[in-house]
């Protein structure tokens, strides 16, 4: 991948987290736990279950709407992160080729709706975590993870990483544009090279890591960082969690769409 | 090789979250007990770096693709079991946020499977074996390809498992073993080049880093012994959870077979949109003696055929899903995705209006 893309679309979805909006004003806690209450409901259904999915689109779509997140940016990231589910999802209509569904004459095998479905699961869980993080921002949703119980050394490492990966993906991306502007073709980009430039990196991002510590002892670091965020639990947030799992709990329990249609059919009828 | 929460059921994913959040605080609390706070900013920073190598590409001669370093291995070399794991794990919970590497449920599986291996079986039981007390050139080299080789093939085989186990996949266990297996052979091969290139620049420019991590107490006291019961102790909890899984839920499929089967009666009226509609199909049928035209049909056939031959008894069962139930689920489906999709609208109308 491009190192200055990667580095502009993390920086974008932490933009999108200072913007101001109901959902942005929630505690981190809320949106961490209605999220992954959200994916344990997604996963929790049978494998050929795709028309009892839909209605939990609700969640990514309200949520993006509420906070305001841009639509072509999450479906973009979704394409990208698709190869491995996809990889392994194609083999179920190959595998698995008994009918189980039919569209006019055309039957659809028990293959073809469990990769649907594995689709379906793919798109609602990896943008509930988008979401997550382009409602809440990465270091809020650290401090909710150390709130709920998150050993706090794990803590700090996560908001260390995050702080540290602009500092040294710049480095890497200026040894990467010096390789380049000396290599010819594909002389100078192989193995030998490449070791000794990780090297330095390596080298460096140590010395780096050194000076830093120096620099936090000088400040009284003593193994815990702690961060300045108001974070309290409203009315609000009560209400948000209780209203999504009610939700989710009547998508789960019922056919959602199978009442709905059948509700229209014999209206239609 | 990362997992996606698109392919794990509820009890694979609790399970894995659950033995790693297990050793996440097993692992903070051997750093915290050995002081080994001095190494927090060591971690992040070198967790910084795992990102920024990944990102810096080399040219596998002869082939045209090019590799990079996957960091695990190296993480285990400079920093000891501990402290590797965190940062391993740190990285691929930042991967899971930002690049929907994975997903949230699945990051318990992905941990696992990237770090448990290079940081736990691999580096104190293969690598340090290797390579000893008194390095040379070649101890490391083979130290560190052998060790890469090792812990890509254990990790792969967790994905293999976590998979199968799951059963949302069709594939079965030996398929996608002879599938993963020999690509994270090769996969494997240039992290350990990488790997060794890296660790034996290091050993060349500066040996004290890693005679630092090497005698690093926090190796201590890891013995085979303890491995293999976390390993054991996470197979009976991983069976006893999926069969307690497998009896309230019988299996995805006998599940969604009774669910629809339940509603046939209520679903199904005789006339009306979908009548029409299963009269259409059967007179567009282009496969006519393909027997699962619709319910009525197959009933018959099941009547018939269960007294002579019992072996089809199971069969007829599939055509459960009759053309009624289809219909009205994909009327259904599509008037709940335009509904939640029009809600979705509503609110942006809303907020910008605001």
């Amino acid at each position: 991948m491009d190192i200055e893309r990667t580095l502009f679309e993390i920086g974008a979805l932490d933009q999108m987290a200072l913007q101001d909006t109901p959902l942005h004003r929630l505690d981190p806690r809320t949106k961490l736990i209605t999220a992954m209450g959200f994916i344990l409901t997604v996963v929790s259904f049978g494998r050929y279950e795709l028309a009892a999915l839909l209605p939990l689109t609700l969640y990514p779509v309200a949520l993006a709407a509420m906070g305001d997140l841009p639509a072509g940016y999450l479906l973009r990231k979704l394409l990208i992160a698709s190869p491995f589910a996809l990889f392994v999802g194609m083999f179920n209509p190959l595998l698995d080729r008994t009918p189980l569904l039919f569209i006019g004459s055309v039957a659809v095998s028990g293959g073809w709706i469990s990769f649907l479905s594995i689709l379906t699961r793919f798109c609602l869980t990896v943008s509930a975590a988008l979401i997550l993080v382009g409602s809440t921002g990465f270091s809020p949703v650290c401090m909710a993870l150390g709130r709920l119980g998150m050993p706090r050394i794990f803590a700090a490492q996560l908001l260390f990483l995050y702080r540290y990966i602009f500092v040294l993906t710049e480095e890497g991306l200026r040894m990467v544009r010096a390789r380049n502007l000396r290599s010819f073709g594909n002389k100078g980009t192989g193995v030998r090279i490449y070791g000794h430039m990780l090297g330095q990196l390596l080298l460096r991002t140590m010395d780096r890591a050194q000076r830093i510590h120096q620099a936090m002892l000088c400040r009284g670091f003593d193994g815990e960082v702690r961060l300045v965020r108001h974070c309290r639990f409203t009315s609000t947030d009560v209400a948000f969690i209780a209203g999504w799992f009610v939700y989710f709990g009547l998508a789960r329990a019922f056919n959602l769409p199978q009442i709905l249609g059948g509700v229209v059919t014999r209206i239609m009828a | 090789m990362h997992m996606a929460d698109a392919l794990i059921s509820p009890a694979v994913g609790g399970v894995m979250w659950a033995a790693t959040a297990g050793l996440v605080a097993y692992c903070c609390k051997k750093m915290r007990d050995g002081f080994e706070g001095f190494r927090v900013p060591l971690m992040g920073v070198l967790g910084a770096f795992i990102f920024a190598a990944q990102m810096i590409n080399f040219t596998i001669p002869a082939t045209g693709s090019s590799g990079h370093l996957g960091g695990g291995m190296i993480l285990a070399i400079l920093l000891g079991p501990y402290a590797a794991f965190l940062t391993i794990a740190s990285v691929l919970t930042v991967q899971a946020l930002f690049f929907a590497d994975g997903g949230l449920l699945a990051l318990g599986c992905n941990i696992f499977n990237l770090g448990f291996a290079p940081c736990f079986i691999v580096y104190p039981f293969i690598y340090k074996k290797i390579v000893g007390e008194n390095p040379t050139q070649g101890r490391i080299l083979a130290g560190a390809m052998i060790g890469a080789i090792v812990g890509l093939q254990l990790g792969a085989f967790g994905v293999v498992l976590e998979t199968v186990f799951s059963g949302i996949s069709e594939l079965p266990f030996s398929t996608f073993v002879v599938l993963m297996q020999p690509i994270h052979l090769a996969i494997g091969i240039v992290e350990g080049l990488v790997t060794s290139a890296l660790v034996l620049f290091i050993w060349k420019a500066r040996p004290e880093i890693l005679e630092m991590a090497a005698g690093a107490p926090a190796t201590a006291g890891l013995s085979l012994r303890k491995v293999l019961v976390v390993l054991v102790a996470l197979a009976v909890v991983t069976g006893g959870a999926l069969s307690w899984f497998a009896s309230a839920y019988p299996d995805g499929l006998e599940w969604s077979m009774a669910k629809t089967s339940g509603k046939e009666e209520l679903e199904a009226p005789a006339d009306g949109v979908h009548a029409s509609l299963a009269a259409l199909q059967e007179k567009t049928a282009f496969l006519p003696d393909y027997g699962f035209k619709s319910a009525e049909q197959a009933e018959p056939a099941e009547a018939a055929g269960a007294g002579t031959e019992p072996a089809k008894e199971e069969a007829p069962a599939w055509p459960a899903v009759d053309a009624g139930t289809s219909v009205s689920g994909l009327l259904g489906g599509t008037l709940t995705l335009l509904l939640a999709f029009g809600v979705g609208f509503l609110l942006k109308a809303r907020h910008k209006s605001a």
